[in-house]
């Protein structure tokens, strides 16, 4: 043991140094960001608040405050996590990058706004009749995005079995630009307003102070994140599911029809993108046929956060990341007098990326992939 | 004395399975060790080991004096240490001649403006390593020459593709190189010639080589001295006699004690 | 008719007459013609391009748009793969009867929507639902006529696509070639008139061709093709492939000199437009041969390659302008005198290869997917610092660095407004590149890439510092972006955030993709014909009106490639060895050129065994 630990470094080469510096210079930044912003909550006169913005200090922000930024962070997290899990299922039975999955997202996002207006023009989209709405259009938004992903696997992904692992991520990426710009082209650019939510999902619980579609948010995603995990544990599909991602050989000779499986796994994927794209219309009342790409990336994020292959992980990577945009900025930028940081959040989302493969390229959670696929 | 390759008490677990258990093991200049032991007793792991692919748990590898935990693949093979792959791993897609000129990568000192400006030295040094690679090849006889030179490897016979393997080893120009499973899958007569050009890799390159082989006649033919291998651990050391009718090697290999017949006598009839 | 042939189920004798297809096949081609003929009606392609005409008065640009699908299908319909010693199908009247039944098919998805578009009223989110689409879809006259002429069309134009199949070979080709023509001639209008202005008789005063002269081109193609044209241009590549040393040599210099000749000439000889245009293409072109090293030779797909675009042209914009942001210290110049270019050219060279270096090393060490995603979140983070308040003191954020001077070289300068000088600076700065990376795939670096890209743990254990050598391929293509960003900064005279979108990488994607990866002649035909036709991201192409569908045909050209034509256009030999490797090994087979393993002879073997164990005191 003594042996192997003393001789360790013996290999570094330059890249391996300057990583090992960016990786302490990060988390040293991090912490020292960490404790001027807790110093700075605790007395915004402190010195170091004061070299950084300036004589009248820091802004110290209430705690009310913080909890809308986290509660916001979660419910948006909770729909990165519900992307991400088509993203994960996907890797995990084919091992690629499925970057058009945002945009099954958007594309249930822009089903839940034709749906809505439509019942917002016949007076369905308040009152009583709403609950019947909601209902039918979440439906009509999950069938939309399922069948995009089950068409796009079809067309798409099918023929490319086997070739090198570059090729369907490449075509991916086409199949996201072809959706993105057929959506614009059919529907018209610009983004597009929902319909006003009935006044009750817009106020406030009087306890927590939390909106009350927030929490409708995170409560759906639980749930839809709930079936899902019985889905894939304890259900038959779910099993082959899971066999056909540890070995495709070997779950054919099994009597498990591979190809078949791979259709319902991005059925699946794509009824999550589903479901959190209505959330994401009722959140924020706005779709555009940009609206699929960042959340793609930031859910692929919240994926490899979690652990590729690993659900659970996922939906716990979504709402950690969710948390880290809307507070990380913050948290770690705003102390040292960074002015206008909302504008940096999606850096800082994707600098989360780059931190989590730089330190714990696993995952926080684990990867559950099959060794070829890790290779 | 110092050995050229010297192993100490090495050992790796892969999640609770001992993969290998404190293994001790050494090879001098100008041997040829042969390693033994049946299906899954840690032997390309050892390999994979000694080449840098797999980080051992605890224990040390030293080559020339050196040790080499921690160095990557490329810095093992650097030091001089070349191997083949058991599932022969080729540059499939490039020429015969291209799989022996990228292996002499790390033994090339021009750099990115030597190539930019095609300076003299650049133009020489390319020339050498082309030569030095045509050379090799013609260890080989007349069949990795020739037409063959500008042919992908991908075309290759399986018994061709194990002797590119073994001449891209050569490339690299090592002290020590690690064969494994040389002969798998060749034909009697091809083992044979094989076992052959091993025995020359020494006596006309100057190499040390170690090789895992489950032919027993190869192993006999050619090996100075034998280790055995079982789940990880060293079962027997020394020459092929000792080895072959070590009481605890046939139990290995066979899995109950026998009387001294089936696995001794099979090599002794066709000792010529 | 033919639905009652299939359904009575005709004497075996009759089927095996023009009416025995397969019809689930042309049933499930037909529905697909009609998906994707509504599909393009919708995106309101037929209608925003029906002022370009192609062939004065009757065909327009957005006509095409409907017209070319249900030939191409009506010939695909009747393709089949014929295996190696398979007879084929004989060709005939079926495949008219199927292409016609497939474009009639395909032709009712048509006329169906133009029923119910007239019927209903479902423009509220569908934006070109709209009574033009339906007087386009009718051809001015009514509903009712439209019906029919769709099927009509639509089935003629599947029968004409069937019966290419029936026709020789060569006649085929040169039919192929013919309408091709014809439509290349009409595209390229205003580049054809620029350079030679009394080319203007072929065309009619609202552009288009006239008929006359579409037929004339037609049958010109057609004769030239048939009269062994084309397939002597084939020969004599084959014949260029095939050589070797120095006859080849030559034939390349020849080649090289005479382009080059061509890229002096034309700008020359052509209008402003023009030269805007083959100025853009030419940045693009630096870009692609940039990412052409990075993702066709070491196999890394970066997606963030902008990114280095984007520092280019920054560093370039801070030293050159006036207007940079107020924050710099003064002793950083602002070099707008003569020669100030080059040396913020040195600079930002340095600056790109340090930010390859950076964003480089924590990424090579990744999966090759996950490098891809990453590199894209580097290439946004880059644009969002551009972006940002923070550092708004420095790049002015969203509004950019203006007052970029021109580059002035003492003796002639290159400014914006002058496209041609623009368009030499670039052509020379290409020249280098392709130098750069013509050198270095051929080096001991360009095999360790290859080695790399087959596999990489192996060529670790080879002996090849993978890091290192993938870092110096990503080092490299920074730099080369580097270059198209100190043009374009000086070309366009301000920059913004917005110049460097993702959507910048992928259009370069796209353009090395199609062309053919790690091929050189590959990437410049794709720059060419991509960015020169279609566009860049913002720059308009030759077909102008396309702008606004530009995208949409990126993503499905990116799509289509991948599925059929992986390595590009122009491949490169190695790279679509590594994509079709099974026909790869069976077309050496077939060829006889697979080594059956010539066995070892006795004799050999003995005489081996006995000189390698000459001195082996061991066990023998």
């Amino acid at each position: 043991m003594t042996a192997a630990v003393r001789a360790k470094g013996a290999g570094k080469t330059n890249v391996d140094r300057f990583l090992t510096v960016l990786r302490v210079v990060m988390i040293g930044f991090i912490a020292i960001s960490l404790v001027a912003f807790i110093a700075q909550q605790i007395a915004p006169e402190n010195p170091f608040a004061e070299w950084r913005h300036g004589d009248e200090g820091a802004t110290r922000l209430s705690w009310a405050q913080y909890r809308g930024l986290l509660v916001t962070g979660i419910s948006q997290g909770a729909m990165y996590g519900l992307i991400a899990l088509g993203y994960s299922m996907v890797y995990g039975v084919l091992g690629f990058i499925n970057f058009a999955h945002g945009e099954v997202f958007m594309v249930s996002a822009f089903t839940g706004f034709i749906v809505s207006t439509k019942f917002d023009a016949a007076g369905w989209w308040e009152g009583a009749a709403f609950f019947p709405a909601i209902i039918i259009t979440v439906a009509l938004c999950v069938i939309v995005s399922t069948s995009t992903a089950v068409i796009m696997e079809r067309v798409a992904y099918r023929r490319l079995r086997g070739s090198p692992r570059l090729i369907p991520l490449i075509t991916s990426i086409g199949v996201s630009f072809f959706i993105q710009e057929a959506v614009r082209l059919v529907f018209g650019p610009g983004a597009k307003g929902y319909p006003s939510n009935p006044d009750w999902l817009e106020e406030r619980l009087p306890w927590l102070g939390i909106e009350v579609k927030k929490l409708v948010v995170i409560i759906i995603a639980a749930i839809a994140m709930a079936g899902l995990w019985y889905f894939v544990e304890r259900t038959k599909t779910g099993k082959a599911m899971r066999a056909v991602a540890e070995d495709k050989e070997i779950a054919s000779l099994m009597g498990i029809d591979v190809d078949k499986t791979i259709v319902k796994t991005f059925a699946v994927g794509g009824a999550m993108a589903g479901v959190a794209g209505i959330l994401w219309g009722i959140l924020f009342r706005s779709v555009i046929n940009t609206t699929g790409f960042l959340p793609g990336i930031k859910a692929f994020t919240a994926a490899v956060v979690g652990g590729v292959g690993n659900l659970g992980g996922a939906m716990a990577g979504g709402v950690s990341l969710g948390g880290a945009e809307a507070l990380g900025p913050l948290m770690i930028l705003e102390p040292w007098g960074i002015p206008g940081v909302s504008q940096l959040r999606d850096a800082v989302a994707f600098t989360v990326l780059i931190l989590v493969l730089l330190v714990k390229p696993t995952g926080l959670f684990g990867e559950r992939l099959s060794s070829e696929e890790r290779a | 004395m110092s050995h050229l390759l010297e192993i100490e008490q090495l050992s790796v677990t892969f999640g609770g399975l001992h993969a290998l258990k404190d293994l001790d093991f050494h090879v001098d200049e100008g041997e040829i060790v042969g390693v033994i032991g049946p299906n899954g007793a840690g032997k390309t792991t050892f390999f994979n080991m000694i080449s840098g692919m797999v980080t051992p748990t605890a224990g040390d590898i030293r080559f020339e004096g050196e040790s080499l935990i921690g160095l990557d693949p490329n810095q093992v093979t650097q030091r001089g240490i070349a191997r083949t792959f058991q599932n022969v791993r080729l540059f499939a897609n490039m020429t015969i001649l291209e799989n022996v000129m990228v292996s002499q990568h790390c033994r090339a000192q021009q750099n990115i403006f030597g190539a930019l400006f095609n300076t003299k030295g650049f133009k020489e040094e390319e020339a050498e390593i082309r030569r030095r690679g045509e050379e090799i090849l013609g260890f080989f006889g007349s069949r990795l020459v020739g037409y063959r030179l500008e042919q992908p490897a991908s075309v290759l016979s399986y018994a061709n593709r194990r002797r590119l393997e073994i001449a891209r080893a050569m490339a690299t120009r090592p002290k020590l190189i690690l064969l494994d499973e040389p002969v798998a899958g060749m034909n009697p007569m091809e083992s044979r010639e094989l076992t052959g050009l091993i025995g020359r890799l020494r006596s006309e390159w100057g190499f040390t080589i170690v090789m895992i082989e489950h032919d027993m006649d190869v192993v006999r033919d050619v090996s100075d001295r034998v280790v055995v291998l079982d789940h990880g651990e060293t079962l027997a050391q020394g020459s092929f006699e000792d080895v072959s009718t070590n009481p605890a090697v046939i139990e290995a290999y066979l899995g109950r004690p026998l009387e001294d017949r089936a696995a001794a006598d099979r090599p002794m009839e066709e000792q010529s | 008719m033919s639905a009652v042939t299939a359904s009575t189920g005709m004497p075996t004798a009759v089927s095996k007459g023009a009416f025995d297809v397969d019809w689930r096949q042309i049933a499930r081609t037909g529905g697909l013609l009609a998906l994707g003929l509504v599909f393009i009606a919708l995106t309101g392609m037929p209608v925003g391009l029906d002022e370009r005409t192609v062939i004065e008065p009757w065909l327009s640009l957005g006509l095409l748009s409907l017209t070319f699908l249900p030939f191409v299908l009506g010939y695909t319909v009747g393709h089949e793969k014929v295996l190696e010693g398979v007879a084929a199908k004989a060709k005939g009247a079926r495949d008219v009867v199927a292409g016609a039944a497939v474009g009639a098919l395909g032709g009712l998805g048509l006329s169906v929507l133009v029923v119910l578009v007239d019927n209903f009223d479902l423009r509220d989110p569908l934006v070109n639902w709209s009574p033009q689409l339906v007087e386009m879809l009718s051809f001015d006259q009514s509903v009712g006529f439209g019906f029919v002429a769709w099927i009509a069309i639509s089935g003629a134009l599947g029968a004409a696509g069937g019966a290419l199949h029936v026709l020789p070979h060569q006649v085929r080709r040169a039919v192929v070639a013919a309408i091709l023509a014809v439509l290349l001639t009409a595209i390229f209008e205003s580049f054809l008139t620029d350079v030679i202005d009394q080319l203007e008789f072929l065309y009619a005063s609202r552009g288009g061709l006239t008929n006359v002269w579409a037929v004339v081109v037609f049958v010109v193609a057609m004769a030239v093709s048939l009269s062994g044209g084309g397939e002597k241009l084939g020969e004599r590549r084959a014949a260029y492939q095939a050589a070797s040393g120095p006859a080849k040599n030559r034939q390349t210099a020849l080649f090289i000199a005479a382009f080059s000749l061509a890229m002096i000439i034309i700008p020359l000889v052509t209008g402003k437009i023009t030269q805007e245009l083959m100025a853009n293409v030419g940045i693009f072109m630096l870009l692609a041969l940039g990412l052409n090293i990075v993702v066709g030779l070491a196999g890394i797909l970066d997606l963030g390659y902008v990114a280095f675009f984007a520092v280019g042209g920054y560093t370039t914009a801070v030293l050159t302008s006036p207007n940079r942001g107020p924050d710099w210290p003064s002793w950083v110049p602002t070099l707008d005198g003569p020669g100030g270019w080059l040396i913020a050219l040195a600079v930002t060279i340095v600056m790109a290869i340090f930010a390859g270096l950076v964003i480089g090393a924590p990424v090579i060490r990744m999966r090759g997917d996950y490098l891809a995603i990453v590199t894209l979140g580097f290439g946004e983070i880059i644009r969002l610092l551009f972006l940002s308040d923070w550092l708004g003191g420095y790049f002015n954020g969203a509004q950019g660095i203006t007052n970029i001077p021109s580059a002035d070289f003492g003796i002639f300068e290159v400014k914006g407004t002058d496209p041609r000088s623009v368009f030499y600076l670039v052509m020379v700065l290409a020249a280098i590149s392709i130098y750069i990376s013509w050198r270095l795939e051929h080096s001991r670096l360009g095999r360790a890439w290859m080695a790399v890209r087959e596999d990489e743990s192996v060529a670790e254990a080879m002996g090849i510092n993978t890091v290192n050598v993938k870092l110096m391929a990503f080092v490299v293509g920074a730099a080369l972006a580097s270059f198209a960003g100190a043009v374009f900064s000086a070309k366009v005279g301000s920059i913004f955030p917005t110049s460097f979108l993702i959507l910048v990488s992928i259009v370069i994607l796209v353009i090395v993709i199609v062309g053919g990866m790690g091929n050189i002649v590959g990437v410049m035909v794709g720059a060419l014909g991509l960015v020169g036709v279609l566009g860049g991201p913002k720059q308009p192409g030759l077909l102008q009106e396309f702008s606004e569908y530009k995208l949409l045909i990126y993503g499905a050209l990116l799509i289509w490639m991948m599925l059929n034509r992986p390595e590009g256009l122009v491949p490169n030999v190695r790279r679509s060895r590594e994509l079709h490797q099974d026909e790869f090994l069976q077309d050496a087979w077939l060829r006889g050129e697979v080594d059956r393993d010539e066995s070892t002879t006795e004799a050999e073997a003995s005489a081996n065994l006995a000189d390698g164990l000459g001195t082996n005191g061991g066990a023998s």
